[in-house]
């Protein structure tokens, strides 16, 4: 860079004269309005505003003029390459613009294509339907209480009321556990979870107990060897059958909507006195023209399982007074509900572990 | 129990507006539960009446068959009088036999339009029907012959067939024996209408006395009522009368003569079991008695039966007539010449009836009863009904003596507070109606103050405790006056733990692309052997059941695999090739010394009984078991698919773990039913908590699944016992980090994770992570060597670290890995 040439005279220098600038410059915008991509406007911003180009070289002369002349000079230079600047400024946005929107295009792809690379997984509509279940209960600030599945004959029957020549004994098809002596079965209800609670905690007791239960039923689409029992037990000082009922109601609303209440109907259950059938209000065709429900067969009502107040004889045998408190229990398949409530028609279903079969409910219920 | 809707009016008067509907309803919600009701009629248009067959002309065919052609008289029921032609194929009756007969215009079961049609060369007008053609059932051979009492030609056949009355069968629960009769039921419908009951076991009955047939009752607590009565002139000809043969069937027993009709009508009638003996088949007098060791009996069902010392028997001079209360014996069963006849009617001791039919694995009618409980005041009653119905129908004459032995067990008077149904159904229930309600149903009932006693009836041996007159009263009073009303639970706490942690198990798994499944847990030695155990395998030693549903199955199994492996083959069947299962499940791991007591009932048991029976109760961890094959991640264009290997059996497991906060350490192993170059062992701490890895080759053939498939099963109860429950929150540094690369060349059988850990350790503590990111192995790193490359990555908590500082780390990190594992860095 040469410092200021005081010798110089003004006179000669042309590029800094006014009409000199003015055609830099016009040529500059001229050059980058033609400027058709970001690789041309890049070649023009070197031609036309870098340190080679004739605005800039132009500039270099200012410092050649006479003070007077050198401001004048300076703000027309000035000017010149605000505009110049400006105008690269704004022709490169441009193109940036058009750039980036050529490339999108250019990037798109098939959002169609598939995008299953790794199949989703699920937990079987059983557990899930248990828990939703017993999320009713816990709602209400029930306990969820759980026990073995080998379990012994004398808390399957005898503690509930089903001594060794009870009759009801031959109602449940047991599965016996060698050898005799041994007196363990595969439990056939929840219910001895029932009694193990009874055995362990004071009252008030308030539990559901859904679990796996076994019975020597051959297999085909309604029966399965191997299936579920949720049931409840309520402990407490004061406990009617209209807790038992108000519970039911609850739950059954609660699964199935407003107005799908329940029914009992006397019944006989060796661990409950009064015992009932409980029915629910068919959740299809609630009652009204029930003939061609396939639901509930044309009843207007669906079958849910037993329920009555606790046998004295039970609590008795569990350490409990009846004197002092009172109980009710209630007990029924998750299985067939499952069934009824999601429409599976074949319970083989739900033990042949087929994975398109559990895929469907995904992982809750 | 089936009852005809005519035999139930006998006893109790039910007015027009009862409709069959209406009275199903009321007994159901009494405790009678409908099952069905059939009416034959429903299903047959007429004309179908009675006719008598006046001649037949028997007329062979070309084929060989001969057929019949028929005059039978119809009265006048064709509209003309005049005998109706009509040809039939049956040979089942004479001339002279009333039969029924279905004329032109009648439409039979299956919409079979009867008419006037040429066959045989005859005009056939109507058809001579069978019980079959007329959806009877049954299965007797050839056409309806009506017994010669049964009507006048012309009749309606509806009625003398009993088809225009429909048969209700009620499902009667085992306390409600009584209502195996019809006077049972016949005395609920009463009860449940207000209205009058007839009961036809009120007959005065003649007095006791010596001159009967001797008994002899050397158990009075087997058997404590015995009544024989006697009688002489018997028609063995004799033939049912039609309307008894019509309403034994309808309650489904099978007419078989007269003298065994009566006795099971009577049964039907009043819910006693009786039996009848040919008296020139008896010796000496009869004996109640237990049987003597090795004493036989054949029973009326032609079986032999070995006779048990706890059986109690009825017998004679000659041995055993009968099994008390369950089946007689056909030494002494009445025959085609018995004239004379003992009629027993006894009461036994339901639980020795019970027994009894558990151990000769035979169920009767009479036993049904017995083991139920049967009014012990009724076998004089039905004694005398049975002597009556043979003197009427057969002919016979009452031999003067009535042979009672024993006395009926008294009665059982209850006492409870009479609020007590009040406060047990919940409904708002007045003293009068409780006492109106008990003495409606046969109690005997007195008000003292508040406090109410009640003396059961003698039909009612199920009413023992005070609940069950509660039951009485509310079930009369409406099971649908019950209130809803939700119980006053304290405050709940949710989930336990351990079922918190199971459902974030399954929600994990499921989410690593897992499908539950649940299988039964029924195996066999045959499981074993697949899964290749050794014969000393903790795994081989399972409960047995006594009576499995497979004889191939009869063990509970001690690992879910075998469930596990059927699945998945099953799915890889239908064409899942794909296919990523598992299973969480108790499995059962008894040791083979459970006894369980039977404690008694009448009281909690004490600490020790109770600690007795848990210990004998087998163990039952719960497991989780996991079986992948196929393809990981599908092939695709974004790429080449991944197949399951063992990688992701452990990975799976580490993922879980890690979800659950659990320091989880894998080391190789050795483990039936693994691949034994492809197994580890998952521990927690020095705790070996399962395996995983690639299943033997074997083992993948034995179960019919894909090579290669990948397994693991672990003790869940363990993993979820280590489960970090309350996390900390992390503390994290903002400083830049330093990242360091190392490859690490070591034998081929150095584990990667001792190479980790010791660079690790001699990273020091500015190490924030370390990832194995390449394994390689081949000529650039020798024969039996293998290449690791771990990328470290360096931080400190409190600033920035300086120049060198990470390399110095990195450098200290692979001297300890060398020094520990002999690594040499590449
Ligand atoms: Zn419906």
């Amino acid at each position: 860079m040469s410092g200021p040439n005081t010798d110089y005279d003004p006179v000669e220098v042309t590029p800094l004269k006014a009409e000199e600038v003015e055609r830099m410059r016009d040529e500059a915008l001229v050059a980058i309005a033609a400027a058709a991509d970001l690789d041309e406007l890049k070649q023009v911003r070197l031609d036309h505003a870098g340190d080679r180009s004739p605005i800039a070289l132009a500039n270099r002369e200012i410092g050649a003029l006479p003070p007077q002349a050198r401001k004048e000079a300076g703000a027309r230079v000035g000017q010149a390459r605000g505009a110049i600047n400006k105008a690269l400024g704004e022709r490169s946005a441009v193109l940036e613009e058009e750039h980036e929107a050529r490339m999108l295009v250019e990037e798109s792809v098939d959002v169609t294509l598939p995008t299953d690379r790794r199949s989703r997984g699920a937990r079987h509509p059983i557990t899930t339907f248990s828990e939703r279940l017993a999320d009713i209960f816990l709602a209400m600030g029930w306990d969820v209480a759980e026990g073995p599945w080998v379990e012994a004959e004398w808390l399957n029957f005898d503690a509930l009321n089903m001594g060794a020549d009870h009759p009801a004994r031959t109602m449940q098809d047991t599965f016996w556990l060698e050898p005799a002596e041994a007196a363990l079965v595969l439990r056939t209800h929840t219910s001895p979870v029932q009694a193990r609670t009874m055995l362990t905690q004071e009252p008030p007791i308030y539990v559901v107990c859904p679990g796996r239960v076994y019975r020597t039923d051959e297999v085909d689409a309604t029966h399965s060897p191997v299936f579920h029992q949720i049931e409840g037990l309520v402990v407490d000082k004061g406990i009617t059958m209209a807790h038992l009922k108000g519970t039911l109601d609850h739950m059954t609303t609660a699964l199935f909507g407003e107005g799908i209440t329940t029914r009992f109907r006397p019944s006989y259950f060796p661990f409950t006195e009064p015992s009932a059938e409980m029915d629910m209000v068919c959740f299809v065709c609630r009652g009204v023209d029930s003939d061609a429900c396939r639901t509930c067969r044309g009843e207007g009502w669906i079958e849910l399982g037993g329920c009555g107040v606790v046998n004295p004889r039970v609590l008795t045998a569990c350490g409990i007074d009846p004197e002092v408190y009172s109980g009710v229990a209630f007990g029924f398949g998750i299985d067939r509900m499952l069934m009824f409530r999601h429409n599976v028609t074949d319970l083989r279903d739900v033990f042949e572990g087929d994975v398109r079969f559990a895929s469907a409910f995904g992982t809750e219920i | 129990m089936k009852a005809s809707l005519s035999w139930i009016r006998e006893y109790v008067d039910l007015p027009a507006d009862v409709t069959l509907d209406k009275l199903t309803e009321r007994l159901t919600m009494l405790g009678l539960k409908l099952e069905a009701v059939t009416n034959p009629a429903d299903a047959i248009t007429g004309p179908l009446v009675v006719g008598r067959v006046l001649t037949i002309e028997k007329e062979p065919q070309k084929n060989g068959k001969v057929i019949n052609w028929c005059s039978v008289d119809v009265g006048d029921a064709n509209g003309t009088g005049e005998p109706q032609g009509i040809i039939c194929g049956a040979h089942n009756f004479v001339e002279g036999d009333l039969v029924v007969v279905c004329l032109p215009g009648a439409v039979l079961p299956g919409d079979f339009v009867i008419s006037e049609r040429k066959t045989y060369g005859h005009l056939s007008a109507g058809m001579i029907c069978s019980a079959a053609e007329l959806g009877l059932g049954g299965d007797h051979d050839g056409i309806i012959v009506l017994p010669a009492d049964a009507g006048a030609p012309g009749d309606d056949a509806f009625g003398v067939l009993g088809m225009d009355d429909p048969v209700i069968e009620f499902e009667i629960n085992p306390d409600r024996a009584y209502a195996l009769s019809l006077r049972g039921i016949a005395r609920e419908a009463a009860l449940g209408f207000e209205l009058p009951f007839t009961d036809p076991a009120a007959r005065s009955t003649p007095a006791a006395d010596d001159a009967g047939h001797p008994v002899v009752v050397e158990d009075s607590e087997g058997c404590p009522v015995f009544v024989a009565r006697t009688v002489s002139g018997f028609d063995p000809t004799a033939l049912t009368p039609a309307w008894m043969a019509t309403r034994l069937e309808q309650s489904g027993m099978r007419p078989i003569s007269l003298g065994v009709d009566i006795s099971n009508y009577v049964m039907l009638e009043l819910g006693q079991p009786n039996h009848c003996y040919d008296k020139a088949r008896l010796a000496g007098p009869i004996r109640v008695r237990r049987a003597t060791a090795g004493e036989k009996l054949t029973t009326l069902d032609s079986v032999v039966r070995q006779l048990s010392e706890a059986d109690l028997l009825i017998a004679d001079d000659n041995g055993a007539i009968g099994i008390a209360g369950l089946m007689g014996g056909e030494s002494t069963e009445l025959s085609e010449t018995t004239t004379d006849i003992v009629v027993e009617a006894a009461h036994f001791d339901p639980v020795t009836v019970f027994r009894a039919g558990k151990r000769h694995k035979l169920h009767s009618e009479a036993s049904k009863r017995f083991e139920r409980g049967v009014d012990p005041l009724l076998p004089q009653a039905a004694a005398d009904r049975v002597v009556e119905l043979l003197v009427e129908l057969g002919g016979a004459t009452a031999d003067a003596g009535t042979t009672v032995v024993g006395t009926a067990p008294a009665p059982v008077s209850i006492t409870i507070p009479v609020d007590l149904p009040a406060r047990i159904s919940g409904i708002d229930i007045a003293a009068e109606t409780t006492l109106a309600h008990l003495a409606a149903v046969g109690c005997d009932v007195s008000l003292d103050g508040e406090t109410l006693t009640a003396v059961a009836p003698s039909w009612r041996p199920d009413v023992t405790d005070p609940y069950d007159l509660v039951e009485e009263v509310v079930r009369i009073v409406g099971y649908d006056q019950v209130p809803s009303v939700l119980p006053p639970a304290p405050a709940g706490r949710g989930r336990s733990e351990s079922q918190r942690l199971r459902r974030r198990v399954g929600l994990t798994l499921a989410g690593e692309g897992l499908v539950e499944t649940i299988s039964y847990p029924f195996v066999g030695e045959a499981d074993w052997d697949r899964l290749d155990l050794p014969a000393d395998d903790d795994r081989r030693t399972a409960l047995r059941v006594v009576n499995p549903l497979n004889n191939e199955e009869p063990l509970l199994a001690t690992t879910l695999l075998p469930g596990l492996l059927k699945a998945l083959a099953r799915n890889v069947g239908r064409g899942n090739t794909d296919v990523a299962l598992f299973e969480t499940s108790l499995v059962f791991a008894p040791t083979g010394d459970e006894r369980a007591p039977i404690l008694g009932v009448d009281r909690r048991p004490t600490d020790e009984e109770w600690a007795s029976i848990e210990k004998a109760v087998p163990r039952q961890p719960m497991h989780l078991a996991i079986a992948l094959t196929g393809h990981a991640e599908e092939a695709g264009w974004w790429g080449e698919g991944r197949s399951a290997s063992w990688s992701d059996a452990i990975g799976t497991i580490r993922t879980l773990a890690t979800e659950l906060g659990v320091e989880l350490e894998v080391a190789s192993t050795t483990r039936e039913p693994w691949h034994p170059g492809r197994c580890a062992e998952l521990r927690i701490g020095e705790r070996v908590i399962g395996h995983a890895g690639e299943l033997h080759p074997k083992v993948c053939k034995a179960y019919g699944v894909p090579a290669r498939s990948a397994v693991a099963e672990i003790d869940l109860d363990a993993l979820l016992e280590h489960a970090t429950t309350v996390v900390s929150g992390p503390r994290f540094s903002s400083y830049p980090v330093a990242k360091e690369d190392v490859a690490l060349v070591v034998d081929a059988s150095v584990p990667s994770a001792a190479v980790e850990a010791a660079l690790r350790e001699g990273a020091g503590e500015l190490l924030e992570s370390i990832r194995l990111f390449d394994v390689f192995t081949g000529d650039q790193v020798g024969e039996g060597k293998k290449s690791l490359a771990y990328a470290l990555r360096f931080r400190a908590a409190d600033r920035t670290l300086k120049e060198g500082e990470a390399s110095a780390a990195r450098d200290a990190a692979v001297a300890l890995a060398a020094e520990r594992t002999g690594a040499v860095q590449r």
